[in-house]
Formats: C-alpha cells, sequence, structure tokens
C-alpha cells in the first residue's frame, strides 16, 4: 500500500468513524409550540405569560429561582444571610456570572434591576412584589443588602418571579427585542409571529445544557396544535389546547403526555357588591348549586383538581374545604328562599376565551338555572374583560383562573374586581405577612384558606391542569407549572 | 385627462380621509385598553400610567389622531404598543408571506377555474357540464378552514408530503418556501375557483347568443374556433374584475387560513394585534389595505378612461 493510498484509506475511514458518530449523538435541537406569542422579550415589563415561558431561567436569571416542584433554591445569589427581625436580607452573589454581551454581572446589576422595578416610573406588572424593599446596598461586587420596611416572609419567593430577574444598565435599552441575560441560553433570532430562536451559551457559570439550540413556535389554533403533533412538526407541546386529544396521544407510541399542575385556581368569580351576590347566603346557595366533577369533566375532559378554597391543591399548606361547598341543589333553592328570591333571579355570566371559561360557562349556567338563577352569558374578549369586569367592575359573574402562585392575598384588596371586603381577612394577611416561622404561617394559610371557604366569597372549581404533549424521547420536561417557564437547561433526548 | 385625473386624485384623497377618521374611531371606541392588557391583574395604578405615558396613550383622542396620520403622511406609521417594533417593518415582514400567499392561490384558482368554466360553457345541459356545476357548487359550500384541516389530515399527517402549517421562509430557497405554502394555497383557492369557474361559464354562454358569434360561425368557423377567438376573449372581461376583487380578498381575508396553518402572514398579524388591542398595528394595517384597494380602484378608473374617450369628455 503506498503511502497516498494509505492516506485515502485513513480519510475513508475516519469519516466514516464520524458519520457513526454524529448518529450515535443524542439529538441536540428541540422545536417546543407553545400556543401564544409573547409580546416582547422582556419579563419585567409585562404580565404575558409566554415571555416566561421562552425566557424564564434559559435567558434571565433571578437572585432564587423555582424549580420544577416548586421549591425555591438560590439562582444567581449563592446564598443568603436573613438579620434576626427579618427586614435584612444579604445576599452573596456567585462569581464569574457573565451576561451574554460579556459584561460582568455584579452587585451593582442587582441594585439597578431592584431600583429599577421600584421605581416611580416602572412598568413592572408585579410591583406589588418590591413594594416592601425599603433601600438596595451594594456592600461589595459580590454583595447585595437589601432593607426591607417590614418582614417579609414571602421576600426570597417573590426574587423567583420572572418579574424579578436580573438585568444589565448596558443592554436593558433593546430588552425587549434583543434580551442580554446571564442565562443557558442565548437570545438568536425572532421571526415575528413565527418562532423565536435559542443557542446554548457557551459560557454559562453552571452545568451546560444537553441542548444546542431550542426554538419556541406558535401555534394558537386547537386543531392545528394536533396537526402540528400528529405530523411530528414539533417535538413538544406546552399546554396542550385541546384536552379532548389527550386519549389519542396516550395511545400512540410516539408520544407521551404529561399531566401537571398549574398555580391556576379557577374560580366563579362574584361580585360581592352587586345585588343580590352582597348575601352571604345568596353566595352559599350558588356554591352548593355547583357540581365541580361535573364542569371538570364536561369542559376539561376530566383534567384537573376540584378546589374548595381559593388555594393549589399541591401546596403542602393546603386544606382539603369542598366538602364546604358540597353539590347539593335542594339546600341551594332552600338558602335562596331564605335569602328571599324563592324563585330565583337573574345575573349575568361573563365568559373570557379560554375553553375553561367558555366550555364550563355553559356546564355552570345549565347547573344554576336547575335551582332557579338565569345566568345571561355573555363572551367577551381578555382586552374586554379586564375593561368591563376586572376594572369597570360590571358583571354578576364570571369564570377567571387566577395564575399567580399563593396569590390568596388578593382577597384583602377590597378594591379587587370581586370586591370582598373583610377586615378579619385583612388582619389575618397583615400578620402572615410579618411571620416567618413557617409551622405558624401554614396555620394562619390554612385559617386563611377557612375564612374565604365559609364566607363563600366567590365559587371555587378547580385547579387548572397542565397538559402536555411530548415525543417518546424527551426528557427533563416539567410536569407541573409553579410559574410559567420551560426550562430548557432540565431537557435532554434519549435516543 | 389630466382635469379628470385631477378630479379623481382629489374624490381619492377625500376617501382616505374619512377611511382614517372612520377606522381610528372605530377601532378607539372599542372597549379594553393596551396598558391594561399588557401589565394584567396585578398591576398598580402608578405601573399602567407610566406605561401609558411610555406608548403615548396619555394624550388626548384627537391628538394621537393627528398623530397617527402625520406620521402616516412622512411614511412612519408608529411603533406597535405590545412588540415594540415599528408597524411598517411588521407589515412588510408579513407581506412576504401573505402577498405570495394570494398570488398562489389566485393562480391556482385561475388554473382550475378557466378550464373548468369553459368546458361547461361548451358543453350547455350536458352531464359534463352538470358535473362541474355540482362540483362548483360543492366549493362554494365548503368551508375552506374544514377542506384546509382535511388536505392537512391526508397530506400532512398520514401521507407526510407536507408539513402540517408554519411557513418555511424564502432564505432556503424559492422552491422551499412555495412548498410549505401549497396546502393553503390549495385551501383558499378551491372556493375562489369554484365562484370563478361560474362567472366564466355565465359570461361566456352570454357571449355566445351575442350577433357577432353569430357572424363567427356564419364565416365559417367551427363552433370551437368560434369559442376560443370570439368567445374566451371577451368573456374575460368580467372574470378580471372578478379576479381583481378575488385578489384583494386573498390578501386581507386568509386570516381563518393562517390561523389554521399557523403562518405569520397580515391576517394573523391583526387577528393578534385586535385581541391583544394593540391600536396602532390594527389601524395601520387597515388603512393600508384600504389604501390599496382605493388605489386600485383609482388606476382602473384611470384606464377605463384611457381606453373609453366618453369617459373623459363628460368632465
Amino acid at each position: 500500500m503506498t503511502k497516498q493510498r494509505f492516506r485515502l484509506f485513513a480519510s475513508a475511514l475516519a469519516l466514516g468513524a464520524s458519520l457513526f458518530a454524529t448518529q450515535a449523538l443524542a439529538k441536540s435541537d428541540i422545536i417546543i409550540a407553545m400556543q401564544l406569542e409573547p409580546p416582547h422579550l422582556d419579563p419585567t415589563s409585562a404580565a404575558a405569560q409566554a415571555i416566561d415561558s421562552v425566557v424564564y431561567t434559559n435567558i434571565f436569571e433571578g437572585l432564587t429561582r423555582f424549580m420544577g416542584d416548586g421549591s425555591v433554591v438560590p439562582g444567581l445569589a449563592e446564598s443568603w444571610e436573613i438579620s434576626e427581625d427579618g427586614t435584612v436580607y444579604t445576599f452573596k452573589l456567585r462569581d464569574g456570572v457573565i451576561f451574554h454581551d460579556g459584561t460582568t454581572m455584579d452587585a451593582e446589576d442587582v441594585k439597578f434591576s431592584l431600583d429599577r422595578a421600584t421605581a416611580e416610573d416602572s412598568t413592572n406588572a408585579q410591583k406589588a412584589l418590591f413594594a416592601g424593599i425599603e433601600s438596595v446596598e451594594v456592600v461589595d461586587p459580590l454583595t447585595v443588602q437589601v432593607t426591607l420596611k417590614d418582614p417579609n416572609g414571602n421576600f426570597l419567593f417573590n426574587l423567583a418571579w420572572g418579574d424579578a430577574v436580573i438585568v444589565a444598565p448596558e443592554s436593558i435599552e433593546n430588552i425587549k427585542t434583543n434580551p442580554v441575560g446571564t442565562g443557558a441560553f442565548t437570545f438568536a433570532d425572532w421571526v415575528q409571529g413565527d418562532s423565536i430562536t435559542l443557542n446554548r451559551n457557551p459560557d454559562y457559570w453552571g452545568d451546560q445544557p444537553a441542548l444546542e439550540t431550542a426554538t419556541f413556535k406558535f401555534i394558537s389554533d386547537p386543531t392545528a396544535a394536533f396537526a402540528a403533533m400528529m405530523a411530528e412538526d414539533v417535538d413538544v407541546f406546552d399546554n396542550f389546547p385541546a384536552p379532548e386529544n389527550l386519549p389519542q396521544f396516550e395511545a400512540d407510541p410516539r408520544f407521551q403526555v404529561l399531566v401537571g399542575s398549574t398555580e391556576g385556581e379557577t374560580i366563579l368569580s362574584t361580585n360581592n357588591k352587586q345585588k343580590p351576590f352582597d348575601d352571604i347566603l345568596v353566595r352559599q346557595a350558588l356554591a352548593h348549586a355547583i357540581d365541580r366533577q361535573a364542569i371538570i369533566d364536561g369542559a376539561m375532559f376530566g383534567y384537573g383538581t376540584p378546589i374548595g378554597t381559593h388555594f393549589a391543591p399541591h401546596n403542602p399548606a393546603y386544606i382539603d374545604l369542598t366538602g364546604n361547598s358540597a353539590y347539593d341543589p335542594e339546600k341551594a333553592k332552600a338558602l335562596l328562599a331564605e335569602a328571599g328570591y324563592p324563585d330565583g333571579f337573574a345575573t349575568t355570566l361573563h365568559l373570557p376565551p379560554p375553553s375553561y371559561a367558555r366550555r364550563g360557562g355553559e356546564i355552570i349556567a345549565a347547573q344554576l338555572a336547575e335551582v332557579g338563577i338565569k345566568a345571561e352569558i355573555i363572551n367577551v374578549e381578555w382586552a374586554q374583560w379586564l375593561e368591563s369586569v376586572f376594572k369597570g367592575k360590571e358583571f354578576g359573574l364570571t369564570i377567571v383562573s387566577h395564575t399567580e402562585p399563593m396569590d390568596i392575598g388578593i382577597y384583602a384588596r377590597p378594591d379587587y374586581y370581586f370586591q370582598y371586603e373583610s377586615t378579619d381577612f385583612q388582619a389575618l394577611m397583615d400578620t402572615l405577612n410579618s411571620t416567618t416561622d413557617p409551622d405558624e404561617r401554614t396555620r394562619l394559610l390554612g385559617e386563611a384558606q377557612r375564612l374565604i371557604a365559609t364566607d363563600y366569597v366567590n365559587g371555587y372549581l378547580f385547579q387548572l391542569a397542565k397538559l402536555g404533549v411530548a415525543k417518546a424521547g424527551v426528557q427533563g420536561l416539567w410536569e407541573n407549572a409553579p410559574t410559567a417557564a420551560i426550562d430548557l437547561t432540565a431537557i435532554s433526548w434519549d435516543e | 385627462m389630466l382635469r379628470y385625473a385631477l378630479k379623481r386624485l382629489l374624490s381619492l384623497t377625500l376617501s382616505l380621509a374619512v377611511a382614517s377618521v372612520v377606522i381610528f374611531a372605530v377601532i378607539e371606541v372599542a372597549p379594553g385598553d393596551p396598558a391594561s392588557f399588557m401589565l394584567g391583574v396585578n398591576a398598580q395604578a402608578d405601573t399602567l400610567a407610566a406605561l401609558r405615558a411610555e406608548l403615548g396613550l396619555d394624550v388626548s383622542k384627537v391628538e394621537r389622531y393627528f398623530n397617527w396620520v402625520g406620521g402616516m403622511l412622512v411614511g412612519d406609521f408608529g411603533t406597535s404598543y405590545t412588540y415594540r417594533t415599528p408597524v411598517s417593518q411588521m407589515i412588510a415582514d408579513r407581506l412576504w408571506v401573505s402577498l405570495p400567499l394570494a398570488l398562489y392561490a389566485l393562480t391556482l384558482s385561475t388554473l382550475i377555474a378557466f378550464p373548468a368554466g369553459i368546458y361547461a360553457a361548451a358543453r350547455r345541459g350536458k352531464p359534463g357540464d352538470v358535473a362541474v356545476m355540482g362540483a362548483t357548487q360543492l366549493g362554494i359550500a365548503v368551508p375552506n378552514f374544514w377542506f384546509a384541516m382535511m388536505l392537512v389530515l391526508v397530506f400532512a399527517i398520514n401521507l407526510r408530503w407536507f408539513n402540517a402549517g408554519g411557513f418555511a421562509g424564502w432564505e432556503d430557497g424559492v422552491w422551499t418556501g412555495l412548498h410549505s405554502l401549497t396546502l393553503p394555497a390549495i385551501a383558499l383557492a378551491l372556493p375562489q375557483a369554484a365562484i370563478l369557474a361560474r362567472v366564466m361559464r355565465s359570461a361566456l354562454l352570454d357571449i355566445l347568443a351575442e350577433d357577432f358569434m353569430r357572424t363567427a360561425r356564419a364565416k365559417g368557423l367551427s363552433r370551437r374556433q368560434a369559442l376560443w377567438r370570439h368567445g374566451v376573449r371577451n368573456a374575460l372581461i368580467p372574470v378580471l374584475t372578478i379576479i381583481g376583487l378575488q385578489f384583494s380578498f386573498l390578501l386581507a381575508g386568509s386570516i381563518i387560513i393562517e390561523q389554521v396553518f399557523y403562518l405569520p402572514g397580515l391576517g394573523r398579524l391583526v387577528f393578534q394585534a385586535i385581541s391583544a388591542r394593540d391600536l396602532i398595528v390594527v389601524e395601520s394595517v387597515v388603512m393600508l389595505l384600504v389604501f390599496a384597494v382605493i388605489m386600485v380602484n383609482f388606476l382602473v378608473d384611470l384606464a377605463y378612461a384611457a381606453v373609453d374617450p366618453r369617459l373623459r369628455s363628460r368632465t
């Protein structure tokens, strides 16, 4: 064999080996579909969950972060110390963290981010999370001291929200279209109306993720979602919009179905200041007129957990109060008669676009009709709902899933759209906020759940399920949704 | 001719001005505040005020109207409230999908409709005519989104010839782009082809009854020759008018098909913008479509005048 021939032979061998190697390597790209497209990519200035789905923990990170099971763990803050009185938090930042544009992440950036959220002209959709911050001080480049006005047992939890991620003054101007964070993925491309692509960040401070690129595709139509999954155009559908199709995916070995829980308490919101709902007997009658399981079966095809109060069942502090408002139409009729409405009354039922509301609303209207309450269904778009129901409080009943985590505190706001005014509850929340002892907090949360359940503030229906569909080989997807997020760092292919 | 053109131009300007007022009024009157939509249910009053100021929503509606119109006169369509990108750029991006899709669908519908219409007219009352007319009746009756779903079921899910949706972009070549627009184009084209075939047939039948057709036959042309040389040509006038109308419909009216095939086109942009109360986007896109229709009419008017001297002298 001449030298040249040998070389040829060797390179052929090498080629063959490399071909084999690429085949043996696991897939490192993924296409994830979601229903809504983010309006822009700044999680700190909008409420749209689609923003967090794309950027949370992927592009942007906060001082703390949520894990898939809902626990809060250190993020950019390596550790922290809390003063005796619970008002001073000293955060130790991770060393060697750099933003995607090459600038260093340090205490100044943390101060900038928190000051920006609390500023007078702040457009943070969850500004209330930061309301308790008195001052933020830079101790040294890797140490930040946050002083609170009052102790707040929820502070580390609040910092894990997407609205509290750390951003840099150098890149803030174009954050909406070109987000620059510290996460394991960098922003690559956005074809508006179609898709967003992220690439792996080789300079990430933590473990390198298995994926090299991830594409988020936006498919809003439920039928199109089914077709895209079936034709294998996409690898994952986060929050699949058509629960009726899930059995078909379950039966197909090409796919896996992930059923988990969200933070969404789906409730029949009741205008507590409007007649006749200002009468607790009427609200109690309403509660007993509703058959939760029928709604879950009919509107959600069986997916969802019944709730008897405004609290997530997967939370350790949850207490099951469904028995307090068990389905009992006869009792409902008796209560209505006692309240002075033996023949029932007429009201309005405003339904926003999601299917839990539109489908659930039809069933609830029928159930209410059984006890004599005639609910006129009014279908509204979200913008209209916010304007007339949420802001204008012009409604009798409406169905909404409250998706913010740990949001029982809204019952302490008398100007909130369902207008529940209870000094007992407000006092309870004040005590809770200044309590840091975990056992005592659990007890207080239980008391709060009981209070709103026995006051029959709203009709408590079910905890919204998270329904994901994915190709069989995808691993590491979050089953539950403690916050809106698609954590790419955990995802890999098993092939 | 110049006076006529100037007069048409004046009426065009007036139409545009009236259209802009109507569009602005109708869209602004509908309830829903863009800022509260973006900030959601936990937004504080001061945050909402800050965002409204940032978006330029804190000034009066009259002032906003003139800002909008003034901007458009110099080619500035404003900046989207939600996306925060210039509306003109968004429209341009979306036209790269919607315009080729409309042209593709129109080509397909013409290719189907012409032979079908001519065939039916030539065989009036015979089984061939009845079959074509029956098929067109069906084509008009079938909703195009249902037809789209059937196409996806057969060609994307079962046969795997096409993707179930999405647009591949033009970067990988014209063929890749066209391939991804094929199913939506067919779904859009079919009902249009059905309408067009019926128009073609009835226009042709009208012409066939004309005196000059009899003359043509008397001069010794065969039925077929007379049909092709004199019939089809004259029947084209109403058919072209319909094609013109269909084009503007396809450009603006493919909202549902763009949803079913999740294409990033103009229709989907309007759909998203309406639900997000992105008023400036809705207003600008609608205004642009009105402008396109009015411009086409203006050019048609001018063309009529150029062809028909009576129109000129009357002014």
